[in-house]
């Protein structure tokens, strides 16, 4: 099968390459560029595992086609320190012992990192909402969920 | 037709580790030219945190911190020999198995120091921070970095341990059939609440309130983390999870994730845990296995809160809507 060129840019450095026809783009950003944050749960877009930020929206990377990335700009949770500095959703993740096995964090950082940039004072309510496609098999919500709030509480301080 | 409200309380004990042919576990420790110290296992961490767990143990034992120490938990090719991760053993039976090789790797730990010190071995303690002291004179002191040294390259001394815990196979009593299948049990209790339609069948948890006794609590925030998960586990299994929901006939069953129904964040009831620490005799720094046990006492606490909801004992799981509106039927017919 040809080969399709893709480019786009990921975590703000960009990247090019060669890639099969029909590559999804968690198959790309794993085993082609070596960005191994974005988890394979299913496979078929019912785990959130795989998530992924695309032009500021929540997309699963596994169902996502590499080749309709082009021109893209593509965030991981791998992208959000800085520096070596952690981004404080990172931290608050840490802080509230929200990640047992791990599998799901960077999935769940995706999608609150999504929630909090368009409802940075969110609800419980609105925390579930924004994890809700998102499986935890340790069934670790509630610190999950408390990580989100406290990440939350942290940003609106910073900026008061 | 209505909501009927349910209590169910339940009580279980969990024996840590199992008891087939014996069950071993082997640990090796070692350090490295500059003092930290390596734990070498064939005991697999799933994510239920083993290689903190052991890191602390080994830690605690030779009197370093925890971050000077390395777990490998490698596999069964190169590893020391272990049972595996399953029946909530590891830390029951590697912490102990970490402790017996951490305290041979001390002992050489210390007596490296005390030539070096041109003391006696016996009269070196440690200070946790990474120095070992002449006890009543701690002005008199060396690094654990000097002593790997001087141990590698000056004195040609090896600190390491070995350790193996056994449990042994225990044998019925011919007469009686008595036997003792574990040495170490954890405890739990819950009691839920739930409401119950009885025109649908479905079942809403409303509460579930956990005791759970798991010997010494050693690292108790990630314990906290399993008991809390682990209490929602144990819902899901009650309510939810099945990949033959008419066993043994397996039609209808779920083919992928999208048809195996799980919990998400939005299903999430009321929850309680206490933590009650009796520490074990047997366990290390007197731990038991809080792993699986914690997914236990829900399971039939939701189904006698069930029964005092609607009046119908579900005995096979999960309680599905189905099953409960069977059951109704059948009450009613009868």
């Amino acid at each position: 099968m040809a080969k399709v060129p893709v480019q786009f840019t990921l975590n703000g450095s960009e990247k090019a390459e060669f890639i099969d026809s029909g590559t999804t783009l968690l198959h790309a950003l794993r085993d082609k560029i070596g960005d191994t944050s974005p988890k394979g749960g299913c496979h078929q877009g019912t785990c959130g595992a795989c998530s992924v930020i695309i032009d500021g929206e929540l997309r699963l990377s596994c169902l996502t086609l590499a080749e309709t990335c082009n021109g893209a700009a593509i965030t991981t949770t791998s992208g959000l320190s800085e520096g070596g500095v952690l981004h404080p959703l990172q931290h608050a993740f840490l802080d509230t012992f929200a990640t047992q096995c791990g599998f799901c964090t960077p999935g769940m950082i995706m999608a609150a990192k999504v929630l909090l940039n368009h409802t940075p004072n969110p609800s419980r309510d609105d925390v579930v909402e924004a994890l809700s496609g998102n499986v935890c098999r340790c069934t670790g919500y509630e610190p999950i969920i408390q990580a989100v709030l406290r990440a939350a509480r942290a940003n609106s301080q910073n900026a008061a | 037709m209505a909501i009927r409200r349910g209590r169910g309380v339940a009580a279980i004990n969990y024996p840590t580790g199992m008891n087939l042919g014996g069950d071993p576990t082997q640990a090796l420790v070692h350090s490295t030219p500059t003092g930290n110290f390596m734990v070498t296992l064939s005991s697999v961490d799933l994510g239920q945190g083993m290689k903190q767990i052991m890191a602390q143990i080994c830690a605690e034992t030779i009197g370093v911190p925890t971050d000077r120490v390395v777990v490998d938990t490698a596999d069964t090719d190169t590893g020391p020999h272990c049972m595996g991760t399953f029946a909530s053993r590891g830390t029951h039976r590697a912490g102990n198995a970490v402790i017996q090789a951490a305290k041979e790797a001390r002992q050489v730990m210390l007596e490296v120091a005390a030539e070096e010190l041109e003391v006696n071995a016996s009269d070196l303690e440690t200070d946790g921070q990474g120095n070992i002291l002449v006890k009543g004179a701690p002005q008199k002191s060396i690094s654990i970095f000097d002593v790997a040294l001087s141990a590698h390259f000056k004195r040609g001394r090896s600190i390491s341990g070995r350790g193996m815990f056994l449990i042994p196979r225990s044998y019925p009593e011919k007469e009686t059939g008595a036997m003792k299948p574990s040495t170490c049990y954890a405890h739990a209790c819950t009691v839920a609440e739930v409401e119950v339609d009885d025109e649908t069948g479905e079942v809403t948890v409303l509460t579930v309130k956990n005791v759970f006794e798991i010997g010494r609590a050693l690292n108790p925030k990630m314990v906290e983390q399993q008991l809390v998960g682990g209490s929602w586990m144990g819902i899901s299994h009650a309510l939810y999870e099945t990949t033959e929901p008419y066993y043994p006939n397996r039609d209808h069953g779920g083919t992928d994730f999208n048809q195996y129904l799980m919990p998400g964040p939005g299903d999430l009831a009321e929850t309680e845990i206490i933590v009650l620490e009796r520490p074990s005799a047997d366990g290390p720094y007197g731990a038991k296995g809080p792993g699986e046990m914690c997914a236990n006492p829900q399971i039939p606490a939701l189904a006698n809160a069930v029964f005092d909801a609607v009046g119908v004992r579900i005995d096979t799981l999960p309680i599905t809507p189905e099953r409960i509106l069977r059951a109704l039927r059948a009450q009613a017919a009868n």
